[in-house]
């Protein structure tokens, strides 16, 4: 085994990428992601890739989408206000079916909000990617070594599914050092995909990518080509884990740094003799639906606790589809929860 | 075994590089480990916290309402917090800025004139270092020597001049709380 390196989740993020093959990244600077920038600019220019300190997130997301155009893994970050920005780029790259990982730091809001962690980014990052009938594949890590894992595996899924990915976390999972076990980096193939350009591709039959389908019978064809592909992901890319007792009165849902939360808040409530189990989903789109269906007919109740007032439990209830009551325990604005007060939460609700 | 450590302060005093010392120190150790800081934009004079977590299993949360122990560089940091020690904990206080007197009964408390010490030392800013001697002589987290050599390892060459002043400073911290506990 390698090594382990105490490193914060953004440095994580970063070398994450250049370990799975990112060689591009276009960036705008923001708080509290802005570690992830920084070590790219000192890392990828020797090793021959690319870092630009783009103009805007407007611009960064779509040299994104240029680089992607030609087949090269790039990558951009930010959070949750810069995210927004990106919305219409995403949804172009949807669009023209191109592949790219974002990273997003996710900070408390609406509006420029403040610097501290927040999961109120959910149904942005699940449900958005701006217009149309498209959306982004979402994994929330919630450790440093996860995120290190995730933006490593995310190139090569977004290669497979022609579809921007994102990585959700907050400024907790961006600042905490944690050890870390380091591979060696990997170089990304050198063969272009098929869709590619490249401008001068002499022999070949040119190709185009393009999100501008005037004639709606040929749109809906390339919307149903990107729903299959989603189809194919929640065959092949949900993914989530779980933790306590097997014969559990509550189940309790929560995803990233409020998993990690809840990960002690369960102990505490198996203490005070109320058996919990958590499910945590990595996947967020593919979200694991039916593992959570499955529980929900053998417990009480379903605790949801996110940071956020209510987004991440809309997925949770389509799941449990009413098999029995799911309830909320959400703090917001950039508020954490303690595992002394989910486990007071689950208590009160036995 | 399972230690939080709830560290806070005023921005400059170092509550983030002790914090960050004692976390590499029980990676060194083998041990697991997560640290998170929160602190508010002014380089100095704002307020800064850290949280360490210490297991030799799973982590588990890196949030703790209750820490099991904290270590308080100034008189603002005692008044915020040390209500919040988990009851039967350990806090361990700089009386130089927030005075020596017991406002807890049901925890333990460690208190060492910090700055004082660390200014007869040669430098207040080893205030921090003063206090994290103290902290690891009272918990026996982790060992004071491999503090000591992890200081090496982590602090940039260009500022190993310092060491000598703060591994004095962890020394005469872990001395006056052993003197205390005795």
């Amino acid at each position: 085994m390698p090594e382990r390196q105490l490193i914060t989740g953004n440095e994580a993020a970063a070398e994450g990428a250049i370990a799975g093959g990112c060689r591009y990244f276009f960036g705008y600077p923001i708080t509290p992601q802005n570690r992830i920038p920084e070590y790219m600019s000192e890392h990828l220019p020797p090793i021959g890739g690319v870092y630009i300190q783009a103009e805007s997130e407007v611009a960064a997301i779509n040299m994104v989408y240029g680089a992607a155009a030609t087949g090269a893994w790039a990558m951009t970050t930010s959070s949750s206000p810069g995210i927004s920005l990106m919305q219409e780029g995403l949804s172009y790259m949807i669009g023209a079916e191109l592949p790219c990982v974002l990273v997003n730091m996710a900070r408390g809001g609406p509006g420029l909000g403040n610097i501290a962690p927040a999961q109120s980014d959910y149904w942005l990052a699940t449900r958005g990617a701006g217009h149309g009938d498209g959306r982004c594949l979402t994994f929330a890590p919630f450790s440093v070594q996860e995120i290190y894992d995730l933006v490593g595996q995310a190139f090569p899924i977004a290669q497979k599914y022609r579809n921007p990915v994102m990585i959700l976390a907050d400024a907790v999972l961006a600042s905490m050092r944690e050890p870390c076990a380091l591979r060696d980096r990997l170089d990304p193939p050198e063969e272009k995909p098929s869709w590619a350009v490249g401008g001068d591709q002499k022999g070949r039959q040119r190709n185009i990518v393009n999100s501008l389908w005037t004639d709606p019978p040929v749109m809906e064809e390339v919307n149903l080509r990107i729903q299959q592909r989603y189809r194919e992901a929640a065959q092949n890319e949900t993914r989530w884990t779980e933790h306590g007792a097997d014969d559990p009165e509550i189940l309790v849902c929560a995803y990233g740094i409020s998993a990690r939360i809840c990960q002690t808040a369960i102990e505490h409530a198996a203490e005070a003799g109320v058996a919990c189990r958590l499910i945590r989903p990595i996947s967020l789109f593919p979200f694991p639906t039916e593992v959570i269906a499955d529980w929900a007919q053998r417990v009480d109740k379903v605790l949801v606790v996110e940071l956020s007032m209510g987004q991440f439990i809309e997925d949770v209830r389509l799941a449990v589809a009413g098999a029995c009551p799911v309830e909320l325990f959400g703090r917001t604005g950039g508020m954490l929860v303690t595992p002394e007060e989910v486990a007071e939460r689950i208590i009160e609700i036995a | 075994m399972r230690q939080e450590v709830f560290m806070a302060g005023m921005g400059g005093q170092g509550v983030l590089l002790a914090g960050q010392l004692l976390a590499q120190t029980a990676l060194e150790a083998g041990l697991e480990l997560s640290w998170f800081p929160l602190y508010s934009p002014e380089v100095r004079g704002g307020r800064a916290t850290c949280t360490l977590v210490i297991a030799d299993g799973e982590v588990g949360s890196p949030v703790v309402g209750q820490p099991g122990s904290m270590i308080l560089m100034d008189g603002i940091a005692v008044d915020n917090h040390l209500n919040r020690v988990r009851p039967g904990g350990l806090a361990v206080v700089n009386s130089s800025l927030a005075g020596d007197e017991v406002k807890r009964d049901d925890i333990d408390l460690v208190a060492v004139a910090a700055t004082d010490i660390a200014a007869e030392l040669g430098s207040e800013r080893a205030t921090n270092m003063v206090l994290l001697g103290a902290y690891v002589a009272t918990t026996e987290l982790v060992e004071e020597q491999l503090i000591e050599e992890t200081l090496y390892r982590i602090l940039p060459e260009r500022h190993h001049d310092y060491i000598p002043t703060n591994v004095a400073a962890l020394q005469r911290g872990a001395q006056l709380a052993a003197e205390q506990l005795r």
